[in-house]
């Protein structure tokens, strides 16, 4: 008797845990898989279906150490666009991204799809996370 | 004894056929054709004449002066691009890039890409871009010459170029076109399109196999 009741505890436990953990990963489902489709309409020409930049004109989207330092400045290179001289996997850059207008959703979806492609690994950036770093932008 | 006069007869066969089916492979030829008659040793022949490249003079990334004369005897692949280009020229040298080194080491075989935005691509500009790009040597050329020259050699090669739209943007088709050694269209490939650009690599070996393109040494 006793035994079947910390059963059930545990088994209630356990759903709810995983249905929180569920309900973090739909979001981050769902931002992941729409930013798929931004990047492909939005990004893909230049950086490439891997993210593998081109050659010296284009960087790659895979220095990991770079994306999460400039975190909280993405979407306004997303948005503002970015030019001047990068170094991005040791490689110098000195090119030019246009500015793109997106919608703050669209940029938000866009870096969480980004920050976990192509090796890199990060947490959601949500439509406020983006709506504040955008906030900031000069 | 019998037996063995099949199995020479089956070989010889097998080989002929093997034989013909890589002898016919030959790319078709583009662009108008015209019928000409001519009266050769007293009978009367009609030839075809095929559409050719006409002559042209254009600078490339070293500022040397590329002309005509410059791709005898090479097949060459020729497209338009220009070096700001944000949607669909990216695309194409990336796919234009294994095409580069696949035949870098081949001294008839050349790339030509010729730019549509003249007064922002000088010659300095272009050569950054090869540089930034990793190419060098002769293999692949950037062209840049007068607006019009480019647009009306655009036409001989089927591409259709648009001045700048409201957005300040060119408007180009992302072809490439390749050109045989006698300056015959023999192919054109959506730039864009990685599998329709491996489609080309394929056929430039095919043309490089054809008696009349066969290396001139
Ligand atoms: C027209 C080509 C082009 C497009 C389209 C483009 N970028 Fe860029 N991007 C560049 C260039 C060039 C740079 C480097 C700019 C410099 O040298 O300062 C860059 C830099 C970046 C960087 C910072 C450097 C790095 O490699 O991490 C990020 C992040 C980035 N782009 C993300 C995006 C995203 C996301 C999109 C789509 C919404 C996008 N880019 C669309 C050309 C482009």
């Amino acid at each position: 008797m006793k035994i079947k009741l910390i059963g059930i505890i545990c088994v209630v436990l356990a759903a709810f845990v995983i249905s929180c953990q569920s309900d973090e990963q739909v979001e981050f489902n769902r931002y992941f898989s729409a930013g798929s489709a931004v990047y492909q309409a939005n990004c893909q020409n230049c950086h490439g279906a891997k993210g593998e930049g081109l050659q010296g004109l284009i960087p790659s989207l895979t220095d990991s150490v770079y994306l999460k330092s400039n975190k909280y400045q993405l979407a306004c290179f997303v948005k503002n666009g970015l030019k001047g001289q990068i170094k991005i996997s040791g490689k110098q850059f000195e090119g030019e991204m246009p500015p793109n207008d997106l919608s703050p959703v669209e940029i938000a979806q866009v870096l969480t799809y980004v920050t976990n492609s192509f090796g890199n690994k990060s947490a959601t950036i949500t439509i406020d996370q983006a709506n504040a770093d955008l906030a900031k932008c000069n | 004894m019998k037996k063995l006069v099949y199995a020479i007869a089956f070989i010889l066969l097998w080989n002929a056929c093997k034989l013909n089916s890589s002898d016919n492979k030959a790319l078709p030829i583009f662009g108008n054709k015209e019928a000409v008659t001519k009266t050769v040793n007293g009978k009367q022949v009609t030839d075809t004449l095929y559409q050719t490249i006409p002559a042209f003079k254009f600078v490339n990334q070293y500022g040397d002066t590329i002309t005509d004369k410059s791709l005898d005897g090479k097949i060459y692949v020729a497209d338009f691009f220009f070096t700001t280009c944000p949607n669909i020229c990216p695309v194409m040298h990336r796919n234009m890039l294994p095409v580069y080194n696949e035949f870098k080491s081949h001294a008839d075989f050349r790339i030509i890409s010729h730019t549509i935005d003249p007064k922002y691509d000088t010659v300095p500009v272009l050569k950054k871009y090869a540089d930034k790009m990793g190419i060098s040597g002769n293999t692949w050329w950037l062209l840049h010459g007068q607006k019009n020259d480019t647009y009306t050699i655009a036409k001989s090669y089927l591409v259709s170029l648009q001045e700048k739209n409201p957005q300040g943007q060119y408007v180009h088709d992302g072809y490439f076109i390749l050109i045989d050694k006698q300056k015959r269209i023999r192919g054109t490939y959506q730039g864009t399109d990685a599998k329709e650009v491996e489609k080309m690599t394929a056929d430039i070996k095919t043309l490089m196999a054809e008696p009349d393109q066969k290396s001139t040494k």
